[in-house]
């Protein structure tokens, strides 16, 4: 069984997100970046299928400039088998990333994609099940259990207010949620043998897909800023104060 | 312009959510229909139907429509779209599962999260967990949008209204995908990212047990959900679906308390909108402080016992 994983760079979860002062979008200059967290996890899920036999390859397929070779790196270290890199300097919005993974699953022919419920840049949450439609395959979000068995994946998902279990006969799309599993840390070896590992690139226009950006981005502002309140000397004053703003 | 607005249920009542949803609509037009899907929700469309401001309530039902299958809602509501300029659907975990679906059928794009109507083409959402505030703009005809809740006040009164309830027809379940079988959680504290107080805990705690001894009452008493930093997570003291921050729950509560949390910014992203912050924490240097309307600098072990009894 072949697996598709889609892997995109992002701001690393832990740096603090700085707006432009021309409020032409975040600043992304000179930051550390990262592989988006969710995809890290579909990524980790997708090596463990192919730890338990069930999966034969791992293809992990990026979209971004250059640097998002490393992404894809990052995907080989943890254990993906080769990668596609679609270079472009373009912002892709998620439509378009899903028409350019479809054919992408079309040239590879996967059996399973599995991808990151949302990327925490654009926080869209929309890409997986656009490619599941688009494909016409079944699709299971916010996967916190995958199960492979006789054509079919059962997939436990975080629903609000519990979980829900589907199947889905393969090919499928899933998207990961948290809970999912844990990513592996890149050992030395591995990183080493990563860098051996196939990497093409290709270009936007090796695909027949508008990427033509439908939505245009005015400004990209700071949220109104919250200021430090004041400091309560005991629970007891806690709690007036708490009463007077109307919360208790 | 029409807008059809997705309703968001539990099987028995109608959520608060999509009374709000319906206050983006009508910021957009005064042509404005709800979609009631479901399995035996007659009573639940009734209830759209009285909201003040509904202009004709649709009602569909089926046992696959009853389990929320993306492909069988996206499949009902892109059929419907056809009389509609624009699709509200509230940001549920419902909602974001199908309303991408409903947009890449239409091949338009999505317009998530919205929290704020500029004008009728143009829409402010979060982004970077809501560190940053993107507004866009589109120039397509049809729109579909998903609509982060807790920006918007319910505003439609409950008896205001009297809208026509009219059947439509469910499509054929798509066979790709089965439903095997549910597992709500019972419990009586509220959901995560519904309730009105929540009370988070943070790798301080430094056990599982202490954590659900000190954590858990304090929650109990003030009729709370329980959240933790993802530290805490990490460290196995409470489960993943607990996490509040970038990378877990976003969460808006009137009422959050942080206890023996420093703050990391992944934690801040995931709580920062929430209406009161109280911080409970021994370090006067952690940053929670710096988004505190009230910080309490002490160790937990003594403050959340004094905070029960002055709760009473």
């Amino acid at each position: 069984m072949k697996i598709l994983v889609p892997v995109k760079r992002v701001l690393d979860y832990n740096v603090k997100v700085r707006v432009k002062a021309d409020q032409s979008g975040v600043d992304l200059a000179n930051v550390k970046m990262s592989m988006n967290p969710f995809d890290e996890i579909a990524v980790e899920e997708a090596v463990r299928l192919k730890e338990k036999g069930i999966a034969t390859e791992i293809v992990a397929v990026s979209i971004g400039p250059a640097q998002a070779k490393d992404t894809i790196i990052t995907a080989l270290t943890i254990g993906a088998d080769r990668g596609i890199l679609i270079q472009t300097d373009q912002d892709i919005e998620p439509l378009a990333v899903a028409k350019l993974l479809k054919a992408v699953a079309e040239a590879e022919q996967p059996d399973l994609i599995i991808m990151g419920k949302q990327a925490i840049d654009g926080d869209n949450n929309a890409t997986g099940q656009m490619l599941s439609t688009l494909l016409d395959w079944p699709q299971a979000t916010f996967a916190s259990k995958v199960v492979v068995e006789n054509g079919e994946a059962h997939v436990t998902r975080e629903v609000d207010g519990g979980l829900q279990t589907l199947g889905v006969k393969l090919p499928a799309v899933i998207t990961t949620d948290l809970r999912l599993n844990e990513p592996r840390y890149a050992s030395l070896p591995n990183i080493m043998k990563a860098k051996k590992k196939p990497l093409e690139i290709k270009a936007i226009t090796d695909y027949a897909v508008d990427v033509v950006p439908r939505l245009k981005v005015l400004k990209v502002t700071e949220p109104p800023k919250r200021t430090a309140g004041i400091k309560v000397a005991d629970a007891a004053e806690l709690v007036a104060n708490l009463k007077s703003a109307g919360v208790l | 312009m029409a807008v059809l607005v997705i309703a968001d249920h539990d099987g028995a009542h109608l959520r608060d959510t999509t009374n709000k949803t319906l206050t983006a609509a009508l910021q957009l037009s005064t042509d404005v229909d709800v979609l009631v899907y479901g399995d035996g929700v007659q009573s639940i469309a009734d209830a759209a139907a009285k909201l003040s401001g509904v202009r004709k309530v649709l009602l569909s039902q089926s046992a696959d429509l009853k389990q929320d299958i993306a492909e069988d809602v996206a499949a009902l509501v892109t059929g419907l779209a056809a009389n509609y300029d624009v699709v509200a659907i509230p940001a549920s975990s419902a909602g974001k599962n199908f309303a991408p679906r409903v947009a890449a059928l239409l091949d338009v794009s999505l317009l998530s999260d919205v929290m704020e109507v500029v004008d009728a083409n143009t829409f402010v959402r979060p982004i970077y967990a809501g560190n940053a505030l993107e507004t866009v703009q589109t120039s397509e005809a049809k729109k579909v949008m998903t609509v982060r809740t807790t920006a918007f006040k319910a505003a439609a009164e409950a008896e205001g209204g009297s809208a026509t309830v009219e059947t439509v027809a469910a499509p054929a379940s798509k066979a790709g995908t089965r439903f095997i079988s549910e597992e709500k959680v019972v419990s009586d504290r509220p959901e995560l990212g519904a309730a009105k107080i929540v009370v988070s805990g943070g790798r301080a705690l430094g056990s599982k047990e202490e954590f659900d001894a000190v954590i858990d009452p304090l929650a109990d008493k003030l009729g709370a959900a329980v959240g933790a930093s993802r530290a805490a997570v990490d460290a196995g003291y409470a489960p993943n679906d607990y996490q509040v921050g970038q990378t877990g729950k976003v969460v808006a509560p009137a009422l959050y308390i942080a206890v023996g949390i420093s703050g990391a910014i992944q934690h801040l992203a995931g709580m920062k909108d929430s209406k009161v912050i109280v911080a409970i924490n021994k370090d006067p240097e952690a940053p929670i402080f710096s988004v505190a309307d009230y910080g309490l600098v002490a160790d937990y072990k003594t403050a959340v016992p004094d905070l029960m009894k002055a709760l009473g």
